[in-house]
């Protein structure tokens, strides 16, 4: 038999059961872009991790205050410090080579108030370089000074959507806000910018370290971070960085350092293990569609008993008969397979543009994986039909007696 | 050529056995014209499936044109069984989702002969059955009568030696019978075997060789397949 006759065969008989077929096509359909759509979230949010960090650019090292003796794992947020890590630590890296730009970090929260408006935002203590080395830039007015890492200066910078809540559309340059207890100018607007790594630049208030040193009374810096030389090693900046610490803290190195990297790439795994871990749920549903298919082959091999006897009475062998039902199965397979790409591609397309900050993408496997696992579960659960299919004795089958 | 020797077969029906072909033996000529009779439960069509290729005998031989059938496989048996011999049955069996056409098609579609020429060979068989301008209609849309003569061009499109007719106007009134007969007995003139089951005594006693079953024995064999047209006892 050949297989377009085959094809021509099997598309009359989808024709003919139109609701049957149409059922079969959705739950194979279903399943096809349930895996790749739940797949494209997880890789979507991998991408969105990935895009954030490399927007501080890749040649960021970051000194936390204390250290964790276990070594692998999650990198620590946060650490129990000994010893602060100190403002004037972070001047003495600022001598190391290979170390571009150092900005030493202060975070705690405080209302931000102006006039009767107040609002309780995140103050960043930090100094010009933080700027350079978070890659952010001012919409109006300027950056920090560079005398905020050694005066406590009274000025701040605002983010936007700060600046909206306090000022509204009038000009905010210039004019004096009230963070805690201190009055202090502001010089600048942040460019809006979303966020960047859970912390929201537009809801927040940058002062000069010193400022933030007095506001919130503690000497102990939150984290400081490194800005590396293009091509610096960074082994070996980071044993230079911590033989200035074990210098400067009685021969202890009690700083955890973060690379941009090592996050990045534990961040890496954790997602993509989650995707995995979607997809191999996303596919129960294609199992389900298999056994789906298996059901209703079964009750089509009982219905067409005579036709399949008549077949083996006009020339057709078991193994012809058995073709015919695995090719029913893998063609409808296929069928829905497509349209099952083609309702996730639409369905991440639209996605993609109601909601453009997050980059939902299918990762490369996931059209093969999803209409590989749906062709194979088709595949697996036709062979008991099309096995019963072909063993049918036509002389029986064409009385259409039972067997 | 068709040769049965011994051959018996036993059916099992719920937990009794029963023996439906006793030791025939049987030996058909190219060209026969014979009928087979007798009570239901008889064996005839046991001995027609036989015949078909579509059952095995449990013990015995059968020849088909020199083959000894009983040593080949099920592929070849259908190879066989799609080149030498065509069926017609009782209740027709076309198949509805397919046009008149197409259902005489079917035998050359599984044998993987190219569209063009079964199409050929398909329009020649209805226009022999005088059913060309049928061709489209589907089976729901033709009479009783017309659907056994499309079932006979259906049975007929590989060019068998062998038709096998079992009651093949049993689900027909008189005057869409007596046509159907009428083209079963002209392709027995052209040359083909033809063999029919039946219990109607009339259409029975057409057939020049008339074999009469019971029990699953051949009671009775007489006349000769093969004696010209007009000779036989009418």
């Amino acid at each position: 038999m050949r297989l377009l006759d085959q094809l021509h065969f099997n598309g009359q008989l989808f024709l003919r059961h139109r609701v049957r077929t149409v059922l079969l096509l959705l739950a194979v359909g279903l399943g096809v872009a349930s895996v790749i759509m739940l797949t494209s979230l997880g890789e979507g949010a991998r991408r969105y991790v990935d895009r954030e960090f490399s927007a501080l650019g890749n040649q960021l090292l970051i000194v936390l205050p204390g250290r964790k003796e276990t070594t692998g794992g999650a990198p620590p947020i946060y650490g129990a410090a000994p010893r602060d890590l100190t403002l004037e630590d972070a001047q003495a890296l600022e001598r190391l080579p290979a170390i571009r730009a150092v900005a030493p970090v202060i975070a705690g929260t405080a209302p931000v108030t102006r006039g009767s408006r107040s609002r309780e935002v995140i103050v960043l203590g930090s100094t010009a370089a933080i700027f350079q080395v978070r890659k952010m830039d001012v919409a109006q007015g300027k950056i920090l000074p560079e005398r905020a890492d050694s005066e406590a200066l009274a000025v701040c910078v605002l983010g936007s959507k700060l600046k909206q809540e306090l000022f509204g559309n009038r000009r905010a340059i210039g004019e004096w806000v009230r963070a805690g207890d201190r009055r202090m100018r502001v010089i600048g607007v942040l460019e809006e910018r979303g966020e960047s790594l859970g912390l929201d630049l537009r809801d927040m208030i940058i002062v000069p370290v010193r400022t933030a040193e007095q506001m919130f009374n503690s000497p102990g810096l939150f984290r400081v971070l490194l800005e590396l030389d293009a091509n610096a090693d960074f082994d070996r900046v980071e044993e230079r960085v911590r033989g200035v610490i074990r210098e400067r803290h009685e021969g202890e190195d009690d700083v955890t350092l973060i690379s941009q990297d090592s996050m990045l790439a534990a961040f890496n795994n954790i997602l993509t293990t989650l995707t995995l871990a979607i997809a191999a749920i996303a596919a129960i549903s294609l199992l389900v569609a298999g056994i789906l298919i298996m059901n209703i082959s079964l009750i089509s091999v009982s219905q067409r008993r005579r036709e399949i006897g008549l077949l083996k009475a006009l020339g057709g062998s078991s193994r012809q008969v058995r073709q015919l039902f695995l090719g029913e199965s893998l063609l409808l397979v296929s069928l829905g397979s497509v349209a099952g790409v083609a309702v996730a591609w639409v369905a991440v397309l639209v996605v993609a543009r109601l909601w453009p900050a997050f980059p939902l993408a299918p990762p490369w496997w996931s059209v093969p994986a999803a209409v590989g696992t749906a062709l194979l579960s088709g595949l697996v659960f036709s062979l008991i039909p099309a096995r019963r299919a072909a063993a049918l004795d036509p002389v029986l089958a064409m009385r259409g007696q039972d067997l | 050529m068709i040769e049965l020797q011994d051959v018996n077969k036993t059916y099992l029906v719920g937990e009794s056995p029963l023996q439906a072909l006793r030791d025939v033996n049987i030996t058909i000529d190219a060209g026969e014209y014979l009928s087979v009779m007798g009570p239901s439960g008889s064996g005839k069509s046991t001995l027609l499936n036989m015949v078909g290729l579509l059952d095995r005998p449990d013990s015995g031989s059968y020849r088909l044109e020199g083959t000894a059938t009983e040593e080949l496989g099920e592929e070849a048996r259908a190879r066989l069984r799609a080149d030498y011999v065509g069926f017609i049955f009782q209740a027709f069996h076309l198949i509805n989702r397919l046009t008149t056409l197409e259902n005489v098609e079917l035998p050359m579609m599984l044998a993987g002969i190219a569209p063009k020429k079964r199409r050929q060979s398909a329009l020649d068989v209805l226009e022999q059955v005088g059913l060309a301008d049928r061709a489209g209609h589907r089976p729901n849309q033709l009479s009783g009568g017309q659907l056994q003569r499309v079932a006979i061009a259906r049975a007929i499109v590989m060019r068998p030696r062998i038709l096998l007719a079992d009651e093949p106007t049993g689900n027909l009134d008189q005057a869409s019978g007596a046509e159907v007969v009428e083209v079963l007995e002209n392709l027995n003139r052209e040359g083909i075997t033809l063999l029919v089951v039946t219990h109607d005594a009339q259409l029975g006693k057409r057939a020049r060789r008339r074999i009469r079953m019971v029990d699953g024995q051949i009671e009775s064999d007489t006349g000769d397949g093969n004696a010209p047209a007009g000779s036989t006892a009418l």
